[in-house]
């Protein structure tokens, strides 16, 4: 294998590396303040793309992914609310039953308003054949856009967390929710907006993707999937090692292509997933200790 | 005795069924009420594994595809090639090998299906095992990930793997003879006969499940799904009892699938795919967890339902709708509602008349 190659695999390894980042920042923000694992995760992936997609048909690109995006934060919204506030101190079990019964609800309701079609966005700057030269390898300005934006939503995400009040809130419920709300923080309502956030960040991620990979109905398990397996590999509820974790097992996967059938792409990740889960519950980076102490 | 009175109820529903069903002339409700029995085995085996060992497993459509699949690859697979090797003889000599002839009636031999199911049999508890060991460590959200990976593993292997015959899955698969013509089979003159197969095999392991869970076994499993701390501190070996119940439930779940490749006469990828998982989930769920008669109800109903194609195609939306609504209104299931605190009411109060004791309302 040549340089050149090589470089290429990497580059295609992080492109989808840094989507299962989004996904797994997801499943943090509502892991650290509710202890839920969202099994619906990737479905809010699949409707910001394909809600950007119908709308796109009667506005321009940008309104229409700035739409979506607002439209399933409050589909996030309205899920919290209706399905998950009101319930008092639910077991892991019952939540982990009520997550998978909605992703299988949002996308049996995707499949009737959409079809089973695989659509996608324009690029948004060129069309598929364009590219970019860097280095020594080739790629497609979408690329650039998936990792700009991304990177962008991370950093904003690390700044709203550290250095604005309803931020310090969040982190306050994760560390300890009693503690908060003896401080005044209306816990309920900072659950709500962790639903918010991860539906938002999922949307935007479908949307810069959607050109690449297209979007389907059925696009979220997959993702859910990968995000969660991103999600242990940094430590859960740890965000920033989400993104290395992302991006190693994007490139591990672009590169498993080279010795082994494309069928069995998917087994590998969770085949990764797996052997960590067995091995290193903790995750790669993150220790036991660190566990305990919820941060994002 | 009276833990038999639940299984002479069911032996008496399933006659009477039967008998209704060939009175009015509607045997054909019979086929899917038998693969509605087939699949209600494999929910069984995850009511116990759930509802007495507390452990949730969102991969035992791959169980009872491992189940499905080795017994429809091997009653499939022609050894006739092979027929100057020394196994083959081997084989032949012990008559583990059967003669037919294929759609084109050239000749093919293929392995018995006895042996078949005892293979598929063997290698799903094998691989319960093996896997069984460290998914059972984890808990929670762990432990749901770990086993929903278990079953998209076996699940995009069946999907890629030329054996398995890929998308299309395995066409072609023998009957499965016990005696004469008699066995499991799709054949429309056996329908009666197959319709008993498959409902006496769950009755066979409600009476399992029922004396398991009254023994030493279902003490030990229940106090785990109680407190599983505590239990491990008056010396159970948890471990122990949930990886069993775990490979019990496992070959339940791939005996099951292995009846269904024999009656439907073959297997594709759809049984082994996450939404048949789920849909095990849901009815366990839906039959209240840790009760074995509320769970077989549910599995019955829901999938004769489903089978018969009444949900239409909101079936699978229906499973979903299913499992919210039950862990929002009913986490114990829905013959919980009501139904069951007035049954106990109900006998509270004839205990209380026939104590003598008619004050204490």
């Amino acid at each position: 294998m040549g340089v050149e190659l090589f470089l290429q695999y990497i580059a295609a390894g992080v492109t989808y590396g840094i989507i299962y980042a989004i996904v797994a920042i997801g499943f943090n923000i509502i892991y650290n303040t509710t202890g839920i694992i969202n099994f619906a995760q990737g479905e809010f992936v699949m409707l910001g793309s394909m809600i950007a997609i119908s709308l796109h048909g009667v506005m321009p690109l940008l309104p229409s992914i700035v739409l979506a995006s607002v439209v399933t934060m409050f589909i996030g919204a309205l899920i919290e609310v209706l399905f998950i506030r009101w319930l008092k101190s639910p077991t892991v079990l019952r939540m982990i039953i009520i997550t998978i019964g909605l992703s299988i609800l949002i996308r049996e309701l995707a499949l009737s308003i959409w079809g089973e079609g695989v659509r996608a966005l324009p690029y948004f700057t060129g069309n598929e054949v364009s590219s970019v030269e860097i280095g020594m390898i080739r790629i497609s300005p979408q690329v650039l856009w998936v990792v700009g934006i991304c990177l962008f939503m991370v950093a904003v995400l690390q700044g709203f967390f550290h250095f604005t009040l309803l931020g310090r809130k969040m982190r306050a419920c994760a560390a300890n929710p009693v503690a908060a709300r003896l401080c005044g923080i209306n816990t309920k309502n900072m659950v709500t907006l962790s639903f918010m956030l991860s539906a938002l960040i999922g949307a935007v991620a479908g949307c810069v993707v959607s050109p690449i990979t297209y979007s389907q109905y059925n696009m979220g398990t997959g993702l859910a999937i990968k995000g969660f397996t991103v999600a242990i590999l940094g430590g859960l509820g740890n965000s920033l090692a989400a993104l290395g974790g992302g991006i190693v097992l994007g490139i591990l996967e672009s590169f498993s292509v080279w010795f082994m059938p494309s069928a069995y792409k998917d087994a590998i990740s969770i085949a990764i997933l797996l052997v960590i889960l067995f091995v290193r519950p903790s995750g790669l980076f993150g220790s036991k200790e660190r566990m305990a102490l919820k941060e994002f | 005795m009276r833990k038999y009175l639940g299984i002479a109820f069911l032996l008496m529903g399933i006659v009477a069924i039967q008998l209704v069903a060939s009175l009015t002339d509607s045997v054909y409700y019979l086929t899917q009420l038998t693969m509605a029995g087939y699949y209600t085995m494999a929910v069984l085996g995850l009511a116990l594994l759930m509802g007495y060992a507390g452990q949730i497993s969102l991969g035992h459509a791959g169980f009872f595809a491992i189940g499905g699949y080795s017994s429809a690859v091997l009653t499939t697979y022609n050894l006739l090639p092979y027929r100057d090797g020394l196994f083959y003889r081997l084989l032949e000599a012990l008559q583990l090998l059967q003669k037919r002839e294929d759609l084109y009636g050239d000749t093919i031999v293929n392995l018995h299906p006895v042996v078949a199911m005892v293979v598929a049999l063997l290698l799903s508890a094998l691989i319960a095992y093996v896997i069984g060991i460290p998914v059972l460590k984890l808990k929670g959200h762990y432990l749901a990930m770990a086993t929903l990976g278990f079953g998209i593993i076996v699940y995009r292997v069946v999907l890629g793997t030329a054996l398995f015959g890929e998308a299309d899955g395995i066409s072609d698969v023998p009957p499965f003879r016990f005696y004469g013509d008699l066995g499991i089979s799709g054949d429309m003159d056996l329908r009666v006969e197959n319709y008993y197969i498959a409902w006496i095999s769950v009755l066979l392991i409600m009476v399992l499940f029922i004396n398991l869970l009254d023994s030493r076994v279902g003490r030990a499993l229940r106090a785990i799904h109680g407190a599983e701390d505590a239990s491990r501190a008056v010396g159970i070996d948890t471990g122990d009892y949930k990886l069993k119940t775990f490979v019990l439930s496992a070959v339940v779940a791939a005996l099951a699938g292995v009846g269904l490749t024999h009656f439907n006469g073959g297997i594709g990828p759809s049984e082994a795919s996450v939404m048949k998982s789920v849909r095990y989930v849901a009815i366990v769920a839906a039959g209240g967890m840790a009760s074995l008669w509320g769970t077989m109800v549910m599995s019955t109903f829901l999938n004769f339902m489903s089978l018969r194609g009444y949900f239409g195609s909101y079936d699978d939306a229906l499973f979903g709708g299913i499992l919210i609504l039950i862990m929002l209104f009913a986490p114990e299931g829905i013959l919980s509602i009501s139904f069951r605190r007035a049954w106990k009411r109900l006998i509270l109060r004839t205990e209380r008349v026939r104590d003598g004791d008619t004050e204490g309302r």
